[in-house]
């Protein structure tokens, strides 16, 4: 039976580490032009803490899957790596097998992310099938994981996915995430497709789990009411950069970053008083291809000016763990130390 | 972590749904489907009828498909003790029929079962690892594509001589292509989607995930394409041994059977279009029962 990896560097050590993490998509390959890349996700850096859940938001295309995909192997980073638990992942460190028993993901569709030619028990017992778990006891641990995720295994171990609703379907997806006893999960929108009602139930059956199992969360949203409730830290991505890193209350209740208070302003109000009738942000995200010199959001933002077009801004700490990389954010406090 | 409305258990209820059935495969329902379609149980019955036939043929033919008499030659369908009448050399009819299915049925499957084997796997293999592997397969397979597929096969036959191990060989490479190129596709297809990923993810070896994630949803595409191909496989095997590159004589193939009987096309020609009247109705069969399982294994959820 398939035990959990044991802890190493004690609870101080960040889980995982991703350290200059940047992937850029090749584009075009004609001889005559230069080469064009997508600046997918640009030369970021973070860390994850034991048992806390980190919360990644952005808009569309900032990248946000793409560092999912980064943090989980998926994809060969362009340059940059990612430490997990002190170890770094490759050929000298931890190896692949073996990060992966440490770390699972949920897909953001739950429908094209369950094999529709298994039944949910083959889906579950898959993985530790793979990691030489014999087949009776994979399919006994997927029975035990099934009643975790509230689903009985007698009605469902059966069953194909489209016989089961969404929201069944990415409670299925979450057991499967569990069946190697892993000590981070990557959420990569779980809850996005779903009904509120149904996202509720997700959202509370991910928060016990993680109780439950001692587990670490990085949870990918575009929901930010769904990451205040969820994230103890959260991360905000504009064009494949890092904007700002702060705990949840710090950053929702005094975001720094004009990018987000942009975004938090975009959030529909129940107060009719506080309603706005213009947009916060104007124009679309720049072409990824081609992002803006110096600061990347400075064709958007309404405090840019010339130095934002010169050089990238540097992370600024605002507060213990809040930090943003603005030229604005950084003018200010220093005008306020004088 | 703050937390909303909660059940006293600490999980959210299950949610209560129908009664526990017994799961109904994907392949049960596939079955359910095709039973409805009259036309394709129709071929279906027409070639289980023939399989039957054939494999009995000792049993169903009245006389041996290769004696004959001159003296009873081209007697004219509906002869008593010649049901079917007999050919040029006065051989029965019915049971050079009968006997030449054996040849036709066999050299109509045994070369798309075998690229099916052959092309199957790599244009899986070629559609799952992508980059440099798929560039060498597919651009192979479009050489062998640029020639139409009778002239291929007929080049091959050609330069290999007659008979029946070297028509199967030239119809196996003339059907690869296509077959890697369609399986190629369908992988391409699948490789990409999440639930590849997360097996991936789960560390899983390529063998695995090809043979228990990407085979099963590979595999109906795949086989619905080389069922259309049975087809073409006999028409084209019809085509070589009357030619003569095929099946020799005096051995009974309806290809060869045509053949040697269109010197009687003026005299007796019912007679001599009733082996292309097996070939007709046998390819029709197969092709509409390959369409009606491509109908069947469409339908999603």
């Amino acid at each position: 039976m398939i035990e959990r990896m044991p802890d190493r560097g004690g609870p101080q050590q960040p889980l995982l580490i991703a350290r200059g993490l940047t992937k850029h998509f090749p584009l075009s390959k004609s001889l005559m032009r230069r080469r064009e890349v997508v600046q997918a996700v640009d030369n970021i850096d973070f860390s994850v803490m034991k048992g806390e859940t980190l919360g990644i938001v952005g808009e569309s295309g900032c990248g946000k899957s793409t560092a999912s995909r980064l943090i989980m192997q998926l994809i060969e980073p362009t340059s940059g790596e990612v430490i997990f638990d002190g170890e770094s992942i490759g050929r000298s460190g931890l190896s692949l097998k073996k990060y992966r028993r440490q770390v699972q993901m949920v897909f953001q569709d739950s429908y094209s992310s369950l094999n529709p030619r298994l039944t949910i028990e083959e889906s579950i017992s898959y993985a530790p099938m793979v990691h030489g778990v014999p087949k009776s006891k994979a399919i006994s641990r997927t029975h035990e994981l099934l009643e975790a995720v509230g689903l009985a295994p007698s009605q469902y171990a059966r069953r194909y996915p489209h016989e089961l609703s969404g929201g069944q379907r990415q409670r299925i997806n979450i057991a499967r995430a569990l069946a190697l006893h892993p000590r981070l999960i990557v959420l990569d929108e779980p809850v996005s497709a779903l009904d509120k009602s149904v996202e509720a139930q997700v959202l509370n059956l991910l928060i016990d789990l993680k109780k439950q199992f001692d587990l670490t969360y990085i949870f990918i949203s575009h929901d930010l009411n769904v990451v205040e409730h969820v994230a103890d830290r959260v991360l905000v991505m504009y064009l494949g950069k890092i904007a700002e890193i702060g705990p949840v209350d710090s950053l929702f209740s005094d975001p720094a970053h004009p990018y987000t208070q942009a975004l938090l302003d975009s959030r529909p109000s129940m107060d009719p008083s506080r309603r706005r009738t213009e947009p916060p942000l104007f124009g679309d995200p720049p072409n990824p291809i081609n992002p803006p010199s110096g600061c990347r959001f400075r064709t958007r933002c309404r405090k840019a000016w010339g130095l934002c077009a010169e050089q990238p801004p540097p992370f600024h700490q605002i507060k213990p763990n809040h930090s943003a990389s603005c030229h604005a954010v950084a003018l200010e406090a220093e005008r306020v130390s004088e | 972590m703050k937390n909303i409305a909660h059940s006293p258990m600490g999980l959210p209820e299950p949610i209560i749904v129908t009664p526990a059935h017994v799961a109904d495969g994907y392949w049960r329902g596939v079955l359910g489907r095709l039973m409805q379609d009259r036309l394709t149980v129709l071929s279906c019955g027409i070639l289980l009828i023939m399989l039957i036939v054939i494999v009995f043929a000792p049993v169903f033919a009245p006389y041996s498909p290769t004696d004959g008499s001159i003296a009873r030659r081209l007697r004219p369908v509906g002869t008593p003790g010649h049901l079917l009448g007999t050919d040029e050399l006065g051989r029965d009819m019915l049971s050079r029929m009968i006997y030449g299915g054996r040849f036709s049925w066999f050299i109509g499957i045994t070369p798309v079962a075998l690229a099916l084997l052959i092309g199957g796997s790599l244009g899986i293999v070629a559609g799952f690892f992508g980059g440099t592997t798929n560039m060498v397969i597919m651009r192979v397979t479009d050489v062998f594509y640029a020639f139409p597929s009778v002239l291929l096969a007929v080049a091959i036959s050609g330069a290999l001589g007659a008979g029946l191990g070297n028509t199967i060989l030239s119809l196996t490479i003339v059907f690869i292509p296509p077959i890697i190129r369609v399986a190629e596709s369908v992988t391409t297809g699948v490789r990409n989607l999440d639930y590849i990923e997360a097996a991936r993810a789960s560390g899983a070896s390529a063998s695995s995930l090809v043979r228990i994630q990407v085979l099963p949803n590979v595999l109906g595409p795949i086989f619905v394409y080389a069922t259309g191909l049975v087809s073409i496989s006999m028409i084209i095997a019809s085509g070589l041994s009357f030619l003569g590159l095929g099946v020799t004589p005096p051995n009974a193939e309806w290809g060869l059977m045509l053949n040697t009987l269109r010197s009687a096309i003026y005299s007796q020609p019912l007679i001599a279009s009733l082996p292309g009247l097996c070939i007709f109705v046998t390819s029709i069969c197969f092709n509409l029962a390959s369409d009606g399982l491509r109908t069947a294994m469409d339908v999603r959820a």
